[in-house]
C-alpha cells in the first residue's frame, strides 16, 4: 500500500496497528506480558480426552449409570429366572442369553464363535453402509439443490413431499414388483428412507445459512456458483451432518424391517427366523448387537462430521457447548 | 422464513434478507410450477407403465407398475367395500391410540429427566441403550411377552413415538433460558407456579416438534407391523387389517393396482395426521412464529 | 468549510436523486424512502443518522445493489447504478458493505476469508492474495491471527479483519451499516481510531450508517440527520473538525457544541419513531 502523502497533519502515533504489534512482541511470560498474548501449547487431542473423561470419573455419573445399567439387568434377571412373573414365561433371561452368547458351541448356532454371526452382522452392515452411501450421494445434492434454486423446489419438491409420507415399508410390494431379485428390494428400502431424511434436512440447512453471508459474498464479486460453492455447501454441512445421523439411524429402521419382510442373512432375518423356529435367546442376542451396531455407525458419522467442520467445534468449546 | 437466497425476480432480498416478491404473483408461479410438475409426473408413470404394450419391451422399473388408470379404476371399486375403510379405521386407531400412549408417557419421563440430574444419570444410560434397537426388532420378544397380538403390537407402535417425544422434550427442557427461571423466582414463584407457568410452555413447542416427527414415525411402524404380524411372517389372516396387512395381502393376492391405492391411502393418511398434529401443535403454541 | 483529506481520492462520489422505495408487507405498502436526495463526495466520510427502523438500512442496501429501488437513481462517479431504465443495482467489490452482525465465513480461516474477493475474482492467484492478504492483516495489527477461524476472535476483532477483507478489492466506496453496533464502548473507541487510520491511508469514500452521535461527529466529515420512516435527509451538518482526529477530540469545546446542534434534530426524529413503536427489521 503506497504511503500517505506527507502533508501538514501527518498522524501523529504511529497508530493502533503499531500498539498492537508492541505488545505482541513483548516476551512470553516477562513482567510485561499481558497473558493473553503468550502461545500457549494446544493440549492434545487425547490428552484433552483423558482430562475430560479423568472428570466424568471422579463425578457421581458414572455409578449412577452403572447403577441404573444394573437395575435393568436385575429386573431382568429377577422377573424372568427368579420370580418366574406370568408373562415373562416363555422369554429368555440374562443368564441363558449370556450363556448362549459367549458359547462355543451355542445350542442354536449363534454366538460369538460362530462365524454365521459375523455373517449376519456383516451382510446388514453392508446393506446399510451401500444404502446409505447412495441416499448420501443422491440426497445431499439434492436438498442443496431444493434450498437453493426456486425453480428446481418449484419443480421438484412437490412430488418429494408427495412420496415422502408413504412409510417405507409401504413400499415392499412394489419393490418386489419392480426389482429383481431379493436383494434389491432390500437395499432400495434403506436408501428410500435415507434419501429423505437426507434431502429434508440438506434443504433445511441451505435454507438456515444467514442471507448476509450470501450477500457478503456478492459484494466481494462471487458469481452465483461461487456463492454455491464457497458460501452454501460449507454452511449447510452441519445439518447435513445431523441429517446423515438421523438418516443412518432410519436406514438401520429401513432395513430390519425390509430384512424381516423379505430377505436372506442379515440381523433383522435372524430375529424373525429365530421367533419362528423357537429360538428366543438368539433374539435376544440379535437385538442387542442390532443395537450395537447401529449405535457405533451413529458415533461415526458424527465423529466424521466432527472432523470435517473443525470450524465449529472450536467455536462451540468457545461458547462452552462442548 | 429465509427462503433460498436466490431471488428471481426482480423483487430481490429486503433489508433483512427476507425475499420479497410482489404477492400474488409469486404463489401463482409456484402452484402452477407445481402442477406442471405433477402432470408430467403423471404422463411418466402412463408411459412408463404402459411401455409394452406401445413400446414392444416393459421398460425396467417403470414398467412393472400398475398403469394409473387401473390404479383409479381399482380404488373407485374399493370406495364401495367396506374392508377398505375397515383397514382405514384399524390402522388409524392403532396411529391414534399409539401415538396417545407415547405422548402420555413419554412427556413426564422426560420431564423427569430433565429436571432431577440424579435420575437422569441412572435412567438415561439405559434409555440410550435401548434406542439403536429398532421398534421392529422388538416384534418378536414384544408377542413372546405380551398375552394379544394386538398388544405386541401396539408395544412396538408405542416405543417407536416414545423415544422421540422423551428426546425432544428433554431437549425442549434444557433450551429454556435460565434467565427467564431466575426472573421467576426473583419475583417469588414457588417451585410448582415455575413448573406449571414456564417450564410447561417453554417445552411445548419442542415437545410439538416431537409430535409432529413421532406422529410420521408412528405410522412407519404401524405399517411395518401391520404387514410382519399379518404378512410376513405369522400369516394369521384374523389380525384385524390394518393398511399395512391390506397392501400386503393385495400383493400376496396379485391385485397389483389395489397396493398402489394402499400405498396412497397411507400417504394420505399419514400427511392428514401430521397436518392436524401441526394444527392442534400451533394452537398450543400461539406465541410462535409460523414459517 | 470542508475538512482535509490525507489522501486524495477521486472515486467514490455518490450521487442519490428522489429515491423512493416502498416494501410489501403481507398486502400492505411500507414506504422506507421517500424522495431521498442528497449526495457524497469522493474520498468523504459521510455519516447517516437516524432512528431505528427509519429506512436507512434500505438505502445502503439500494447502494449495494442488494435489492432495487422503485423510483429515482443512484449514481457512482458519474455511472448510473440503478435508475429508471434498471431498478437494481449490480452488486461488486466496488461498493463493499461491512454488515452490522458481521460476515466472516465462519468455515474460512481469517486469511482465506480475506482473500476470497480477489481469488473469487481471478483478480490475484491464490499465492498472491494470501501474501497480500497477511500483509493487510499485519498493517492493521492481526499478524498472528491468519490461520484461526472467526469464531475464535472478538467481535472487535472480526470487524477489522472484515473491513481488511473489504479493502482487499479496493473498492470506491466502504457501506458500514452499523458495524460497531454491539461492540462495548472500550472496543468502539479503538475500532474508530483504526477505521481513521486505515481512512488516511486509502482515502476510500466511506458511507456509515450508525444511531450513536458521538461516533457520527467523531468519524464523520459530515453528519445527515435521516427522518423517521419514511426516510429523507432532514438536515446535513459538516464537522469542521481537523482530520487527523484523536480521542482527544471526544472533549473538545467543538466536539460538545457539535453535539449539542445535531442531537436535537436527532431527538425529534428520535420521539416520531418511539411513539410508532414498530420494529427495525
Amino acid at each position: 500500500m503506497p504511503d500517505a502523502s506527507p502533508g501538514p497533519n501527518k498522524f501523529p502515533r504511529d497508530g493502533v496497528a503499531a500498539e498492537i504489534r508492541a505488545i505482541q512482541s513483548r516476551a512470553p511470560g516477562s513482567s510485561e506480558d499481558c497473558g493473553g498474548t503468550a502461545a500457549r501449547k494446544k493440549p492434545s487431542f487425547l490428552s484433552l480426552r483423558l482430562y475430560y473423561f479423568g472428570r466424568w470419573l471422579r463425578s457421581p455419573k458414572p455409578h449412577l449409570m452403572l447403577l441404573g445399567y444394573a437395575s435393568l439387568l436385575a429386573f431382568w434377571y429377577l422377573s424372568v429366572e427368579v420370580l418366574r412373573l406370568p408373562r415373562f414365561a416363555e422369554m429368555p433371561g440374562p443368564t441363558a442369553v449370556i450363556h448362549e452368547w459367549l458359547s462355543p458351541s451355542p445350542t442354536f448356532g449363534v454366538s460369538i464363535h460362530t462365524p454365521v454371526y459375523y455373517q449376519h452382522i456383516l451382510i446388514s452392515l453392508q446393506r446399510v453402509l451401500i444404502s446409505f452411501a447412495l441416499a448420501t450421494a443422491l440426497g445431499v445434492p439434492t436438498g442443496l439443490l431444493l434450498g437453493w434454486s426456486k425453480t428446481f423446489k418449484d419443480y421438484a419438491f412437490p412430488i418429494f413431499e408427495m412420496l415422502r409420507p408413504i412409510p417405507i415399508l409401504a413400499w415392499v410390494p412394489l419393490a418386489i414388483i419392480m426389482l429383481p431379485g431379493s436383494e434389491l428390494p432390500v437395499l432400495f428400502l434403506t436408501f428410500l428412507a435415507s434419501f429423505f431424511a437426507t434431502a429434508l434436512n440438506t434443504k433445511l440447512g441451505v435454507t438456515s445459512i444467514d442471507p448476509t453471508l450470501v450477500l457478503a459474498a456478492k459484494c466481494l464479486g462471487a458469481s452465483p456458483l461461487q456463492v454455491f460453492r464457497h458460501v452454501i455447501v460449507p454452511g449447510a454441512l452441519p445439518y447435513v451432518f445431523t441429517g446423515l445421523q438421523i438418516s443412518i439411524g432410519v436406514a438401520w429402521f429401513s432395513l430390519v424391517a425390509a430384512e424381516m419382510v423379505s430377505g436372506q442373512f442379515g440381523l433383522g432375518y435372524l430375529i424373525n427366523t429365530s421367533y419362528t423356529m423357537v429360538q428366543y435367546p438368539t433374539i435376544i442376542i440379535a437385538m442387542v448387537t442390532l443395537g450395537a451396531v447401529g449405535f457405533v455407525s451413529s458415533v461415526a458419522v458424527r465423529l466424521i462430521g466432527n472432523w470435517l467442520m473443525d470450524w465449529r467445534g472450536r467455536q462451540l468449546s468457545l461458547d462452552n457447548r462442548r | 422464513m429465509t427462503n433460498a437466497p436466490v431471488a428471481e425476480t426482480s423483487g430481490g432480498l429486503t433489508s433483512n434478507g427476507r425475499a420479497g416478491w410482489p404477492s400474488g404473483l409469486g404463489f401463482d408461479r409456484s402452484a402452477r410450477r407445481a402442477a406442471v410438475a405433477i402432470l408430467m409426473a403423471l404422463i411418466f408413470w402412463h408411459l412408463g407403465s404402459t411401455s409394452r404394450q406401445w413400446l414392444g419391451t416393459s421398460l425396467p422399473l417403470i414398467g412393472s407398475v400398475p398403469a394409473p388408470d387401473a390404479v383409479v379404476r381399482a380404488w373407485i371399486h374399493l370406495l364401495s367395500d367396506p374392508g377398505y375403510w375397515q383397514s382405514w379405521l384399524w390402522s388409524t386407531v392403532r396411529v391414534a391410540l399409539g401415538f396417545a400412549a407415547a405422548t402420555t408417557a413419554g412427556m413426564p419421563f422426560g420431564l423427569a429427566l430433565a429436571a432431577n440430574a440424579r435420575f437422569r444419570s441412572t435412567v438415561f444410560p439405559v434409555f440410550e441403550l435401548l434406542r439403536p434397537i429398532p421398534p421392529l426388532a422388538w416384534v418378536p420378544a414384544s408377542i413372546i411377552f405380551w398375552p394379544t397380538q394386538e398388544l405386541s403390537i401396539a408395544f412396538v407402535i408405542f416405543l417407536g413415538g416414545f423415544y422421540t417425544i422423551v428426546l425432544n422434550v428433554v431437549g425442549g427442557a434444557e433450551a429454556i433460558d435460565t434467565r427467564l427461571i431466575q426472573a421467576a423466582r426473583s419475583m417469588g414463584a414457588s417451585h410448582w407456579i415455575i413448573f406449571r407457568r414456564l417450564i410447561l410452555p417453554g417445552v411445548l413447542p419442542s415437545i410439538g416438534v416431537g409430535m409432529e416427527v413421532a406422529i410420521g414415525i408412528t405410522w412407519e411402524v404401524v405399517v411395518a407391523a401391520e404387514m410382519i404380524s399379518g404378512g410376513g411372517s405369522g400369516g394369521e389372516a384374523s389380525s384385524g387389517g390394518g393398511l399395512g396387512f391390506f397392501i400386503w395381502n393385495s400383493y400376496v393376492g396379485g391385485a397389483y393396482p389395489d397396493i398402489i391405492v394402499g400405498m396412497i391411502s397411507i400417504g394420505i393418511a399419514g400427511y392428514l395426521s401430521s397436518a392436524m398434529t401441526r394444527r392442534a401443535v400451533a394452537y398450543l403454541t400461539p406465541w410462535k412464529k409460523r414459517v | 468549510m470542508n475538512a482535509p483529506v490525507l489522501r486524495t481520492s477521486m472515486r467514490g462520489a455518490i450521487e442519490i436523486y428522489d429515491v423512493v422505495k416502498v416494501f410489501e408487507v403481507r398486502g400492505v405498502c411500507v414506504p422506507a424512502v421517500d424522495h431521498c436526495s442528497f449526495s457524497i463526495r469522493a474520498g468523504e466520510i459521510c455519516m447517516i443518522v437516524g432512528p431505528s427502523g427509519c429506512g436507512k438500512t434500505t438505502l445502503l442496501n439500494a447502494i449495494a445493489g442488494f435489492h432495487g429501488i422503485d423510483s429515482g437513481s443512484i449514481t457512482l462517479d458519474g455511472t448510473l447504478l440503478c435508475g429508471p431504465s434498471q431498478l437494481v443495482a449490480p452488486t461488486g467489490s466496488d461498493r463493499i458493505v461491512v454488515f452490522q452482525n458481521g460476515a466472516l465465513f465462519p468455515w474460512k480461516t481469517n486469511l482465506d476469508n480475506v482473500a476470497f474477493g480477489p481469488i473469487v475474482q481471478k483478480k490475484l492467484s491464490k499465492k498472491e492474495a494470501h501474501e497480500k492478504g497477511s500483509q493487510l492483516l499485519a498493517q492493521a495489527g492481526l499478524s498472528g491471527y491468519e490461520h484461526k477461524y472467526p469464531g475464535e476472535l472478538s467481535s472487535g476483532l472480526q470487524r477489522r479483519v472484515e473491513i481488511v477483507r473489504a479493502l482487499m478489492n479496493d473498492p470506491a466506496v466502504l457501506l458500514l451499516d452499523e458495524p460497531y453496533r454491539a461492540l462495548d464502548a472500550l472496543s468502539k473507541s479503538v475500532m474508530h481510531e483504526a477505521l481513521l487510520e486505515i481512512y488516511y491511508r486509502t482515502g476510500v469514500t466511506i458511507f456509515f450508517i450508525t444511531h450513536d452521535l458521538e461516533e457520527a461527529i467523531f468519524l464523520g466529515h459530515r453528519v445527515v440527520v435521516m427522518t423517521s420512516r419514511p426516510c429523507r435527509p432532514k438536515e446535513s451538518f459538516t464537522i469542521d473538525i481537523p482530520h487527523p482526529r484523536r480521542y482527544e477530540v471526544l472533549t473538545s469545546r467543538r466536539f460538545r457544541e457539535l453535539a449539542a446542534e445535531i442531537s436535537a434534530a436527532v431527538n425529534e426524529e428520535a420521539m416520531k419513531s418511539f411513539t410508532l413503536g414498530e420494529r427495525e427489521g
